[in-house]
């Protein structure tokens, strides 16, 4: 058996190895690769930004479960942290499935802590899960209040001083749905098509590539796209010079560099190794007809 | 480096462990994890479920006042999905799943067209505003042209010859350079996720970083 | 009648809603508000006893009938009660809390990651250019993938561009060709539901 036929049958526990390697080692010794903001990113932020304490609330929703949290956390926390630092009421809203409220609780205790002059019930709110997921969603257009009853906590949605005077849709500037799954469609569907609220998305690498139609249509105002999307948006809130946290994507931004790298090399000696053997094959062929 | 001294972030180390002790094969570390883990995430739905929605949306409005005694039908028709446990009333949750299903999909209509199909639509037409410089103008008209030859490659019902065929064959262009985006950024998402658990193992329980 | 009442139902209600939509008269916004934020929440929370009657009928009988694994069956009907419990007992607390942020999470997060082990392999294993379009898809994810990055600025500072380029034009048009397939599609299958022709979901009798 030639080098490229053995090459090729290489047990994928070299390959599993070779990926933790690349992923572990710029987690231990960075190397520092500068993010560029781009568009998509860039209009999200540059919405959320022009808004302030008199605009009303952003409703960022939790769209994820820990299957998506690497990608997704990162993004939610940005979105607070831009928000608490400007002042714009925020809406945590638990998510439209049971699995995503333990999300939007962790997300809300981590960045609330950064920010303890600001109080729960006047600066941000916490709601809980309701079932109904489309239904919930054409409910909050109604009444916020009769939708959720209570936040998460209990508490009367009437007792908070930050909804008062916030009873549905057209009370509130932005709703920012952070999905792992196709709730922005949703989101789309029935509360920018029937209520006219202006959306925006914080998605999955895997989800982005379909929702660019919709950018382009402004049927969304902005988006952040992936691990990269989220590091962008931090590298905006840096430039700003507003608190960015830890900084979890952009940490993960040099993994990733040399992980894609791995995989590019990877298709390639796949695809080298596959075309050689191929080729030796049909030499072989020929020779044996000539015989 | 400070290892950490949490009695939770080491429950989360060992169970992360275990459960990659299945790259090297299977293996009841790994069988173990994976049904904590079922049992674990559904009790907590369940729970979630309890507080979030039976005892404020189902029990108080009932039972407390005020009573909103017009819930009783919704609830009946909600109790009607238990027919499933039995052979002999298992034909009782057609109705719930009837009025739900058939509901949506009349609320759906208008909304899908709007959202998904005329907004698109509109967003594709070549108006003046979009040829304000060369690179824009050719954007747009790559766009349109793209759109066309998507559609013309997933209509079946003509046979592809001529222009016909030709346009499919653009179509299937545009398709594997959407398809090729879309795989280089799945790619990326799965990296993330390691990317995050490592973060975890390294930062949270070993303090290497 | 059990086959063409729910039929019936799924027509009258479907309509109901459908021609809501057009009709802005108060007692038509009432109609909805009432369906939506009262029907369609409560129906749609029982539906959850379909996830906890599979789950239970599975892992019981594999315990009763001693199948192989049946021990990580009462693992996982033990791990259901234990946390059920602890919300309940504790209102949801600390402990709850931690359950979810130390165990589940984790526990989910590293079953999805496993992924990027195997589209590694996979890559290397399976991707092939084995035509003009295969090569096509391999050339444009190869792009994306160094171009989504930030050595891809650091190589070329071009890159970022044509990838954005990329997204934006080619792979959005054939991306936006899909979608407006999928709603018509979509859309159809809505007409079939509500005019009966459409009865999967409804089961078998």
């Amino acid at each position: 058996m030639g080098f490229w036929q053995r090459f090729l049958q290489l047990d994928r526990k070299w390959i599993f190895l070779g990926i933790a390697i690349v992923v572990i080692i710029p987690l231990i010794k960075p190397i520092g690769l500068p993010i560029k903001p781009t568009k998509p990113v860039i209009d999200l932020f540059t919405y959320i930004d022009t808004l302030g304490p008199e605009s009303g609330p952003v409703m960022v929703v939790t769209g994820f479960d820990p299957s998506t949290m690497p990608e997704l956390m990162p993004m939610e926390q940005a979105l607070l942290r831009h928000c608490l630092t400007k002042g714009i009421p925020v809406i945590s809203f638990g998510g439209l499935y049971p699995a995503y409220i333990g999300m939007a609780k962790m997300a809300i205790d981590e960045v609330s802590a950064d920010f303890p002059d600001k109080k729960y019930g006047e600066d941000y709110v916490f709601l809980g899960f309701i079932p109904g997921v489309s239904a919930v969603i054409l409910s909050i257009g109604i009444d916020i209040a009769t939708t959720f009853g209570n936040d998460y906590y209990g508490t009367p949605i009437d007792s908070l001083p930050m909804l008062r005077g916030v009873k549905n849709y057209s009370d509130i500037s932005l709703v920012v749905d952070v999905s792992g799954t196709s709730t922005p469609e949703y989101w789309l569907m029935y509360a920018q098509e029937r209520y006219g609220v202006n959306i925006g998305v914080a998605c999955t690498a895997v989800s982005a590539p379909a929702y660019y139609a919709f950018l382009q249509s402004g049927q969304f105002v902005g988006m952040m796209g992936g691990m990269k999307g989220a590091a962008e948006y931090e590298e905006l809130m840096a430039r700003k010079g507003y608190p960015t946290g830890r900084r979890n994507a952009t940490i993960g931004m040099d993994s990733q560099s040399l992980a894609h790298l791995l995989i590019i090399l990877l298709i390639i000696l796949g695809n080298a190794g596959y075309f050689i053997v191929r080729r030796g094959e049909r030499r072989r062929g020929i020779i044996r007809r000539k015989r | 480096m400070s290892i950490s001294t949490s009695i939770w972030v080491w429950m989360a180390a060992l169970l992360t462990l275990m459960v990659y002790s299945f790259l090297y094969k299977d293996n009841p570390f790994y069988r173990l994890a994976e049904h904590i883990f079922m049992g674990l995430s559904l009790g907590y739905t369940l729970t979630i479920l309890w507080y979030n929605y039976i005892i404020p949306r189902v029990y108080e409005p009932l039972f407390l006042p005020p009573h909103q005694w017009s819930l009783i039908f919704p609830i009946l028709l909600g109790i009607m999905t238990f027919g499933i446990f039995s052979k002999k009333y298992s034909w009782l949750i057609k109705y719930p799943l009837a009025f739900y299903v058939g509901g949506y999909a009349g609320l759906r209509i208008p909304l899908l067209l709007q959202s998904w199909i005329i907004r698109q639509v509109e967003a594709s037409f070549l108006t003046p505003d979009k040829f304000t410089s060369l690179m824009s103008s050719i954007n747009a008209i790559l766009i349109f042209a793209g759109l066309f030859a998507t559609l013309i490659y997933f209509y079946f019902s003509k046979k592809r010859e001529h222009g016909f065929g030709a346009a499919a064959q653009v179509g299937i262009v545009f398709i594997m350079v959407a398809f090729g985006a879309a795989f280089g950024y799945t790619v990326m998402a799965r990296i993330s996720l390691l990317i995050g658990r490592m973060q975890f193992l390294i930062h949270d329980w070993l303090g290497i970083m | 009648m059990r086959r063409r009442l729910p039929v019936i139902i799924a027509f009258g209600i479907g309509f109901a809603m459908l021609i809501q939509y057009f009709i802005p008269h108060p007692r038509s916004e009432e109609f909805y508000n009432v369906i939506v934020q009262q029907w369609f929440i409560i129906i749609y929370a029982f539906m959850y006893i379909f996830a906890l009657r599979s789950f239970f009928m599975h892992h019981i009988t594999k315990v009763k009938k001693k199948k192989e694994g049946y021990i990580f069956s009462a693992v996982a009907m033990v791990s259901v009660l234990f946390m059920l419990l602890s919300g309940l007992i504790t209102s949801r607390g600390p402990f709850f809390d931690s359950l979810y942020n130390y165990m589940i999470a984790p526990l989910q997060g590293t079953m999805f990651s496993l992924l990027a082990f195997f589209i590694a392999s996979a890559a290397f294993r399976a991707f092939r250019a084995r035509n003009v379009q295969a090569t096509l898809l391999l050339v444009t994810a190869t792009i994306v993938m160094i171009g989504r990055v930030p050595i891809g600025d650091y190589l070329w500072r071009g890159m970022p561009d044509l990838v954005e380029w990329i997204m934006t034009v080619p792979s959005m048009a054939a991306m936006r060709g899909i979608r407006i397939g999928v709603g018509l599609g979509a859309v159809a299958t809505a007409m079939k539901i509500m005019l009966g022709i459409e009865r999967s979901y409804m089961g078998g009798e």
